[in-house]
C-alpha cells in the first residue's frame, strides 16, 4: 500500500517535471505541438504540389505507359497550342463570368441579410442559402439538366406564359446558369460577413455629410465589402477553374474545360505528366488572380 | 468517372467503354510512334508485323492443364468477374479468384507490365490495347485446343489479327459488339440507311455521338464508301490526305453536335427528353431507351459500323497459369457467355450462347445479333491501333497520339 502511494507520488513529480521543463522552453513547446500538423501539412500538401511540378516535366512511355523520368518542355509546348489554349481562355472566361453574376446577385442580397433583415429572417436566409450545400453537387446538376432540357421544368414554364420555347440545355449558357447557381453561398457568406462588420456609426455619418443612398453605397459600402467580394470571388472563381462534373453533364459541343482535359489525360489516357502540366494551368491563374487582387488593395483591410 | 455511379449499375459498366477506347487507344497509338523509331532495327529479326515482333511468340505452350494453383488473379472490366459465376467457378476448380478493375485499356497495360509481374494471371484486353500487349511481350500464347468452347465460336472471333499473329493465339475471344445508329423512329419512319444522316444539316442541333477519338474511324469509315477517291481501305489506317479529309468531315459536323456524350446515361436522356433524334450508340442504348418506351431503334448502315472485341490474355509471367487455363474455359461455355451477354449488354462469341441468352431473358439473343447471320458481322469493323506503320508496307500512316489531339481540336 505506502509502496504504491510513494509510487503514485513519484509519477506525478515526473509529469510535473516535465511540464516545468516544457514551460521554460518555450521553443521546445512549440516544437512538439507544431510538428505533426506541420509534417503533414509538407508531406500532404507541399510534396505531392512539387511531385506534381516535377512530373509536367516528364513523359510517359508511349508503348508501356511507365513513367519516363527524362526532362522534356514537349507538354508545355503543347498546352500552348490552339487547341489547349482556347480550353484555358474558355475556362478563365466562364470562371470570370460566374464571379460577376454571383458578386451582382449577393450583393443586394448580403445586404439585406447583414442590415435589414430581422434576426429571425436572417436565419432563416442563412439556412435557405446553405441548405443547397448539404445536398450532393450532383444530384443539384442533375435536377438542372431537368429543368433546363428541351420539354423541361423552364421550356414548359415560359410556354405556359407565352413566351415561346426556350432550350438552353446543353449550352454554355445552361453551364453559365448552373456554375452561377452552384457557387453562390461561397459568395453570399464571406460578403455577409464584411457586409455585418461595417459600423452603422460610418452609415449615419455619411448621411449626415449630404450623401444619398446610392453615394453612400458607392463610397462606403462598396469599398468596405470589397474584402468580402474579394474572398467571396476567390471561392467562385478557383472553384468554376477546377471543375469538370458541370462541363461533362451540362455543357453542349463545345464546353470542354481545363479539368476535362485532366481527367480524360488521367482517367483514360494515363498521360499523367501532361495532366500535371494542365493542372499547373489554374494554380498559376490564381496566384495571378491573387497578385492582382492585393494589388487593388483587397488584402488591405483584412 | 464517379459521376456514373449514382445511375445505376447499367451505366456504371458502360462508360468505361469509352474509357478503354478513348484511353488504351492513345497509348496504344503513341505506341505507333515507338513502332516507327525501332522499324529499321526489328524489321530484320523476323517475323515482322508493321516493324514489331512479338517476343513470347515462341514460348511454349502446355498440352494439357495441371492441378491448379488454389487462386487466380484478373485484370478485368468490371462487370466480367460478377459473383453469379465466380462463385461457381471457385467452387468447381478450388481457384480462388481475385479481381482487379481497370478503368481504361492503358490502365491495364501499365498493370500488364512486366508480364503482370508475376503477380496478375489474365486480363481481359479489348482490341485496341491486345496488340501493345503482345508486342510488348506482356502477354504469351495459349493451346487454343484446351479450350473446347473455342471451336462453338463465331468464325470470325476464332483468329481475329487483334488478338491472333502468324497462327498464335494470344488468349481467347470473349464478347463483344458494335457501335450503331440509333434514332427516333417518330422522326425516321424508315430506318437510316446512311451515316449521312449524322452530317446532315436537316438535323443540326439534334445529334449526338461519342467523346472518343475512336468516332475518327466511324467517319473514315463512311468516307470510304462515300468519297472512293480518297481510298480509304481500312479506317484504321489513315495516310495524311485522308486522315485530314476525316478530320475535315468530322469539323463541318461540329456545329451540328448537340452533345458529344462522354456516359451512357448521357444519350439515353438525350433521346429520351427528345434532345436529339440521331446518334452514335451502343446497342445498350437501344435496348434501354425501348425498354423505357422510347420510340427508338438502332441501325447499321450500308457503310458498316465500328465495334469492340475483348479477348482473355494470359500475362507472361503467370503464376497461376492452370487456374487461368480453368477461367478462359469457364468464361466461353454457353452459359456464362450468355450471362454475361445479357448482364453487361454485349455480344458472346459463342453461338451456343443464344438460347441460353432466351432463357434468361426472352428476346435477348435477337436483341444483342447473338444469332445474327455471317454477313452481319462482316460488317463490323472491329478497333484495332491505329498505327504509323500501315499493312501495306508504307509508314505514312496517321498515329493513334494524332487521333487524340485532333479529336481536342475537333470538339474544343
Amino acid at each position: 500500500m505506502s509502496m504504491t502511494a510513494i509510487r503514485e507520488d513519484r509519477s506525478g513529480k515526473g509529469t510535473a517535471r516535465i511540464s516545468a521543463a516544457l514551460w521554460r522552453r518555450a521553443w521546445l513547446r512549440a516544437t512538439l505541438t507544431l510538428t505533426p500538423p506541420l509534417a503533414w501539412f509538407l508531406v500532404i500538401y507541399v510534396a505531392s504540389l512539387v511531385l506534381m511540378l516535377i512530373t509536367a516535366f516528364w513523359t510517359v512511355n508511349p508503348f508501356t505507359n511507365v513513367l519516363e523520368h527524362s526532362w522534356t518542355f514537349a507538354n508545355f509546348n503543347q498546352l500552348f497550342t490552339a487547341t489547349y489554349t482556347t480550353i484555358i481562355v474558355r475556362t478563365v472566361e466562364m470562371a470570370a463570368i460566374v464571379t460577376v453574376t454571383d458578386a451582382i446577385i449577393a450583393l443586394p442580397f448580403a445586404y439585406y441579410m447583414a442590415r435589414v433583415a430581422s434576426p429571425r429572417g436572417r436565419r432563416a436566409l442563412f439556412t435557405a442559402v446553405l441548405l443547397p450545400l448539404w445536398a450532393s453537387y450532383l444530384a443539384r446538376v442533375y435536377a438542372w439538366i431537368v429543368i433546363l432540357q428541351k420539354g423541361g421544368t423552364l421550356s414548359w414554364t415560359t410556354q405556359k406564359l407565352g413566351l415561346g420555347a426556350v432550350n438552353i440545355g446543353y449550352t454554355n449558357t445552361a453551364m453559365w446558369v448552373v456554375f452561377s447557381y452552384i457557387w453562390l453561398p461561397f459568395m453570399i457568406v464571406p460578403l455577409y460577413g464584411a457586409l455585418e462588420r461595417i459600423p452603422d456609426s460610418l452609415l449615419e455619418a455619411s448621411g449626415d455629410l449630404g450623401a444619398r443612398s446610392w453615394r453612400t453605397l458607392r463610397s462606403v459600402v462598396l469599398p468596405l465589402a470589397l474584402p468580402g467580394i474579394i474572398a467571396g470571388s476567390i471561392f467562385t472563381f478557383s472553384l468554376t477553374l477546377g471543375d469538370f462534373i458541370t462541363p461533362l453533364l451540362v455543357g453542349g459541343a463545345s464546353s470542354e474545360f481545363i479539368g476535362n482535359v485532366i481527367y480524360s489525360n488521367i482517367g483514360t489516357a494515363n498521360n499523367l505528366p501532361f495532366a500535371a502540366t494542365l493542372a499547373l494551368v489554374p494554380i498559376v491563374i490564381m496566384v495571378i488572380y491573387l497578385l492582382g487582387a492585393r494589388a487593388l488593395g483587397a488584402f488591405e483591410s483584412l | 468517372m464517379r459521376a456514373t455511379s449514382t445511375k445505376g449499375t447499367g451505366e456504371r459498366m458502360k462508360p468505361r467503354r469509352r474509357n478503354r477506347a478513348t484511353g488504351g487507344l492513345i497509348a496504344v497509338a503513341a505506341a505507333a510512334l515507338v513502332a516507327v523509331s525501332i522499324i529499321p532495327s526489328a524489321a530484320s529479326a523476323g517475323r515482322v508485323n508493321g516493324g514489331l515482333t512479338a517476343p513470347e511468340a515462341n514460348s511454349p505452350v502446355p498440352s494439357s492443364v495441371g492441378k491448379t494453383e488454389g487462386h487466380l488473379n484478373l485484370i478485368a472490366w468490371e462487370g466480367y468477374a460478377q459473383p453469379e459465376w465466380v462463385k461457381p467457378f471457385q467452387a468447381a476448380t478450388g481457384c480462388k479468384v481475385n479481381t482487379k478493375y481497370a478503368g481504361s485499356s492503358s490502365e491495364m497495360v501499365s498493370l500488364m507490365a512486366n508480364g503482370g509481374g508475376g503477380q496478375y494471371d489474365l486480363v481481359s484486353a479489348s482490341g485496341d490495347a491486345d496488340l501493345r500487349l503482345i508486342y510488348g511481350g506482356d502477354v504469351k500464347p495459349i493451346n487454343i485446343s484446351l479450350i473446347p468452347s473455342w471451336k462453338n465460336f463465331q468464325p470470325f472471333l476464332q483468329a481475329p489479327s487483334f488478338n491472333t499473329i502468324a497462327g498464335k493465339h494470344y488468349g481467347v475471344s470473349f464478347e463483344f459488339g458494335p457501335n450503331v445508329l440509333l434514332y427516333s423512329t417518330k422522326t425516321f419512319k424508315t430506318a437510316p440507311s446512311s451515316w449521312s444522316v449524322l452530317y446532315d444539316k436537316k438535323y443540326a442541333g439534334q445529334i449526338t455521338v461519342p467523346d472518343n477519338p475512336i468516332q475518327i474511324a466511324d467517319a473514315a469509315l463512311y468516307l470510304s464508301k462515300t468519297e472512293p477517291k480518297l481510298g480509304i481501305t481500312d479506317p484504321y489506317e489513315l495516310t495524311q490526305p485522308q486522315f485530314n479529309a476525316t478530320v475535315a468531315l468530322l469539323k463541318s459536323e461540329h456545329p451540328l453536335i448537340k452533345k458529344y456524350w462522354d456516359l451512357a446515361s448521357q444519350e439515353i436522356s438525350l433521346f429520351q427528353s427528345g434532345t436529339t433524334v440521331v446518334g452514335a450508340a451502343w446497342p445498350y442504348q437501344t435496348n434501354t431507351l425501348v425498354a423505357a418506351g422510347a420510340k427508338v431503334a438502332e441501325t447499321i448502315p450500308s457503310q458498316g459500323a465500328t465495334g469492340w472485341a475483348d479477348t482473355w490474355m494470359l500475362a507472361t509471367r503467370a503464376p497461376d497459369p492452370n487456374c487461368a487455363y480453368k477461367w478462359m474455359q469457364w468464361m466461353t461455355t454457353p452459359q456464362i457467355q450468355a450471362e454475361d451477354a445479357i448482364s453487361f449488354g454485349e455480344t458472346p462469341a459463342n453461338k451456343l450462347a443464344c438460347p441460353i441468352m432466351d432463357k434468361l431473358q426472352k428476346g435477348s439473343c435477337a436483341a444483342y445479333h447473338a444469332n445474327a447471320p455471317a454477313s452481319y458481322f462482316q460488317t463490323i469493323k472491329f478497333w484495332k491501333t491505329p498505327l504509323a506503320t500501315c499493312d501495306n508496307g508504307k509508314n505514312d500512316c496517321v498515329p493513334f497520339q494524332d487521333w487524340v489531339t485532333a479529336w481536342t481540336q475537333i470538339i474544343g
